[in-house]
């Protein structure tokens, strides 16, 4: 077993960990200052997990012990999906652990605890973000899950890190389906962090909120897990989207050279994909829930095009 | 005793006795409870072992019982296959077993039948064991039958309902059908193979048209039972009407039986693949597996939707075995068997989280007296235990890591993707779909358990009854527990399992998989260790540590928390009728896929002044499928009438021009 690549999954998954909060604060501070704001300082979500884990928490009297736990759960299965997808190295130990379809599993974990921890509260909004939250995956997992298929073909391996070195080593990455796959991800990626135009993160208006809507009713840790976790997957996903479409930069081994170069790489990906999240989120409106469907079937078509091309041209050529 | 067809042999003999001694519970209700149910778990218990047995010694034994035709004795085998169904069908008898008494306790005061109950319970186990061990057509024949006609008298046992009789009818015909289907398919290979013996239809050489008919054959029988769409009509009609350990039983072993006689007939005595047969089992198998979970999220009687999930799973099952006959057919056997293991491993784990679902509704049944998740609620706070394993069921079923659905189907998702594999272009782009037809499914049966439980078991109690609701008694609570603990170990040792499993591919299909477990029980590797791994116990762990620690770290330790009143936006205080009911809560799905559905729903102003929302939703196959179905039968009876004039002599004409015919076809 190398120690070294176990260590430093370990501290890429910490990294994960720690940097989290610093892209959401770093897309709310883009986003105030293109409506013209000057927006919370970069740090704002560390003070605010600070001062909410310093909090008390409090529970309903008509929730169960599942209440509790939830948090915890959500958390915990948010933060094992990261360890699966290479942050600065593509010798990653964690990464066959867990591939991209258990990564796709584990979110899945953390979502099906998060919406009945909504619906354990026994109130209308609990159950509506529930059910709204279960209905928007339900159609965006197909679209995330074919959209990685093409990847995972064209490398033949599920091991995000396989793929990652698969197109470091490989020359020729300009290939149709993944313009494809790519464009089905994004749209995935938006409706499954809970962005505009699907979902709204900063609303709290009754009858548009999804996300905020189930954990309406946390205070205290239980608010602070449940934020840092939907900051971990707001992290993840930006991570699979810039580290496995666009890998340059990426360390192939576990020197320290390279890592750093790595860090910086992926730190400039990740502040232009933040600055992107925030044109869109500031350009868009917030969709009906019920025109939601048509941009995530547009996202699986995208994703089913994408692996057509790939099956039918690439394969045989 | 190490014989693996001795522990077969004892296996149904406890189960005959079982049936045997529950005449008895006529006069002395408690036999049931004290003698008959536990030998029923016994029975299941030397079954388990028997398979066990089997897969580990790998090898193939066979007897001939003195019994059957003098000219073809009853022949049995027991070979690597059927362990593994004596496997499935052993630990959920057991469960069951130690399950019922506590059922059965409430049973005993009343007017309540328990020796039929107990009786064809019995030969219910009796029948499906047989069909596992059979090794003849006849034996094959005379076993189906008994295990369809046995589970026929459980499906009416509430007799006093129309609609129960109706269910158990309606069964009865389907069951029949498939069995003529059976009959039929076997009546190809036979002719082909020169007799009725299993080993005879090996050695028959078939020429494809003839092959492709026994298949068809095969499979319109088998998915008739299996409850393939569209022939699954019958199921959620007849499996939630059962008692509901019976449930658990058809729902989790009796489907598994159809399964295995597929796979009997097709990967071992037709023993030849073609990709044709593998496209029409992907595609049916994929839409059963998209409707069975659609239907099932629009139900909202608790056994309903369970027995909609079983099309579903039975679903995914036939997704992994199409794609292995499209592997296998083109000449892919290591990618072959890897399907065929997903197929397998998923025919077990439904059986397991099944049944564990169906316990967990029996148990709710037995303590709130409620079917209908409209009027749960809150019942985790009332029934800690079955709560907490109907939560253990609904995580597996939603094929959520660390638990055991997720295996298979991470298995079945590996096999999908080695599509570019295929020579075909076509091929390759409809294995593809298949597969985002299985994540589509995948996520809706998530959405669709997330509002079973969070209906039923939180929240707060929606009716009188089940606000007042108790603990269910403590064998009912262990039977759900053995079920529970399994979908653990299934899910975290998945290398042990497929170890275990080895055996069937390597008798059936020459073609093991050994590269799956070759890197150590931590990590499973399908294909290649490049390709694809999985360590199921380091996720497990892992997931376990940091829960740990983040209790530790944030909860520091589990603090008391403070309860205060819903918060809710800060309306007026919540009540049980605000919260979303399991109608509303699939509204935005059933909009969706609207088309799908036939769907009737109204808002009427009532007499009193107060609005009632009404909502039915139907199952299209009824439309589409059985009612043109029926109006065929009933136009073409119509023609048979003019044939019974009522006269003696017209008869004996008919009967005499008839045996002319078959004299002169004979000849």
């Amino acid at each position: 077993m190398k120690m070294d690549a176990w260590l430093l999954a370990l501290l890429q998954a910490l990294l994960y960990l720690a940097l989290a909060p610093l892209l959401a604060g770093w897309v709310g501070k883009c986003k105030a200052r293109l409506q013209n704001r000057r927006g919370a300082p970069l740090w704002q979500p560390y003070r605010d997990l600070y001062k909410l884990f310093a909090k008390e928490a409090r529970m309903a009297h008509t929730a169960s012990q599942l209440f509790r736990a939830a948090p915890y759960i959500v958390f915990a299965a948010t933060w094992l999906a990261t360890a699966g997808i290479p942050l600065l190295s593509t010798d990653l130990p964690t990464a066959a652990m867990a591939d991209i379809i258990v990564i796709a599993g584990l979110l899945a974990l953390a979502r099906f605890f998060l919406a009945l921890a909504g619906m354990d509260t026994g109130t209308a909004f609990g159950g509506m973000g529930a059910s709204r939250e279960m209905f928007v995956s339900a159609l965006a997992e197909p679209a995330m899950l074919v959209a990685v298929f093409t990847l995972t073909m064209t490398a033949h391996s599920t091991n995000l890190a396989a793929v990652v070195d698969f197109h470091l080593a490989s020359t020729n990455l300009l290939r149709p389906s993944y313009l494809f796959a790519l464009g089905g991800l994004l749209l995935v990626a938006i409706a499954e962090t809970g962005r505009i135009p699907v979902d709204n993160p900063s609303t709290h208006l009754e009858l548009t909120m999804i996300h905020e809507a189930m954990i309406l009713e946390y205070s205290g840790r239980h608010l602070a897990l449940m934020e840092w976790a939907a900051q971990l997957k707001l992290m993840l996903y930006g991570v699979l989207l810039v580290n496995v479409f666009f890998p340059w930069g990426l360390a192939r081994d576990t020197g320290i050279g390279a890592l750093s170069l790595a860090l910086a790489t992926v730190a400039a990906k990740l502040l232009m994909l933040g600055a992107a999240l925030a044109v869109v989120e500031t350009v868009l409106a917030k969709m009906r829930l019920f025109r939601a469907p048509a941009f995530l079937n547009l996202g699986l078509l995208l994703a089913l095009l994408g692996l057509f091309s790939h099956v039918i041209l690439e394969v045989g050529a | 005793m190490t014989d693996a067809l001795s522990w077969a042999g004892l296996a149904v003999g406890l189960a005959l006795a079982s049936a045997a001694i529950s005449l008895l519970s006529a006069r002395l209700p408690r036999v049931l409870r004290l003698v008959a149910t536990p030998m029923f778990g016994m029975a299941g218990l030397a079954a388990l072992t028997a398979g066990l047995l089997a897969l580990l010694n790998g090898n193939v034994t066979t007897a001939e019982l003195p019994l059957g035709l003098p000219w073809l004795p009853w022949r049995v085998r027991f070979d690597a296959l059927s362990g593994f169904f004596f496997c499935v069908v052993g630990i959920v008898s057991f469960a069951v077993g130690v399950y019922a008494p506590g059922y059965v306790r409430g049973l005993e005061r009343g007017d309540n039948s328990l020796p039929a109950l107990g009786g064809f319970s019995g030969l219910f186990l009796t029948g499906m064991l047989l069909v596992l061990l059979a090794d003849d057509a006849f034996m094959f024949m005379v076993a189906w039958e008994l295990m369809s006609l046995s589970s026929y008298f459980l499906v009416p046992w509430r007799h006093d309902h129309a609609a129960n009789r109706r269910a158990a009818f309606l069964y009865l015909l389907m069951a029949h059908i498939g069995a003529l289907a059976i009959l039929l398919g076997f009546g190809v290979l036979a002719s082909f193979g020169h007799g009725f013996a299993f080993d005879a239809m090996r050695g028959a050489d078939l020429p494809f048209a003839w092959a492709s008919i026994a298949f068809v054959l095969a499979f319109f029988g088998f998915g008739m039972k299996a409850g393939l769409v569209p022939l699954h009509a019958w199921l959620p009609e007849a499996h939630p009407v059962a008692p509901s350990h019976i449930s658990a039983l058809m729902s989790g072993v009796m489907l598994k039986v159809a399964v295995y006689g597929f796979i009997r007939v097709l990967f071992d005595l037709i023993g030849d693949f073609h990709w044709q047969w593998g496209v029409a089992v992907l595609a049916v198998g994929s839409v059963s597996a998209l409707m069975g979970v659609l239907y099932a999220l629009m139900q909202h009687d608790l056994k309903r939707l369970l027995a909609y999930h079983s099309v579903e799973n039975i679903g995914i099952i036939f997704i992994g075995l199409g794609l292995a006959i499209l592997f296998l057919a083109s000449g892919h056997k290591v990618i072959g068997a890897v399907a065929f293991v997903a197929a397998l491993y998923h025919t077990i784990n439904h059986a397991v989280f099944k049944s564990l679902l169906f316990l967990g509704a029996g148990a709710v049944l037995h303590s709130a007296n409620e079917r209908d998740l409209e009027k749960m609620g809150g019942l985790l706070r009332r029934m800690p235990w079955t709560g907490l394993f109907f939560l253990v069921g609904c995580i597996s079923i939603s094929a959520l890591p660390p638990f055991n659905g997720f295996v298979s189907e991470w298995l079945t998702f590996q096999a999908a993707l080695q599509a570019w594999q295929l020579d075909s272009g076509v091929l390759r782009s409809i294995v593809p779909i298949a597969a985002a037809m299985l994540a589509l499914t995948g996520a809706l049966a998530a959405a669709c358990f997330v509002k079973v439980y969070g209906v039923a078991f939180l929240g707060q109690a929606r009716s009188r009854q089940v606000r007042h609701t108790r603990r269910a008694p403590i064998s009912m609570r262990v039977g759900q527990g053995i079920l529970a603990l399994l979908c653990l170990l299934l899910g975290i040792l998945p290398t042990a399992v497929i170890g275990l499993l080895n055996s069937v591919p390597e008798q059936l299909l020459e073609q093991g998989l050994q590269q799956a477990t070759a890197n150590s029980w931590l990590w499973l590797t399908p294909v290649s260790a490049r390709t694809a791994s999985y360590g199921a116990p380091l996720v497990a762990v892992t997931l376990l540590i940091v829960l740990v620690l983040g209790l530790w770290v944030f909860g520091r330790g589990i603090r008391r928390v403070r309860r205060c009143n819903t918060w809710d936006c800060g309306f007026a205080p919540p009540s049980a009728a605000m919260q979303y009911t399991a109608s509303a809560f699939s509204q935005p799905i059933r909009r969706v896929f609207g088309l799908l559905f036939h769907i009737r729903e109204s808002v009427e102003v009532q007499d009193d002044g107060r609005p009632s929302h009404s909502l039915q939703v139907d199952d299209r196959a009824w439309r589409i499928f059985y009612v043109p179905l029926e109006r065929l039968v009933e136009s073409a009876a119509r023609q048979v009438v003019r044939l019974q004039s009522g006269s003696i002599r017209t008869y004996l004409g008919w009967t005499l021009g008839t045996l002319l015919i078959l004299l002169w076809v004979t000849a």
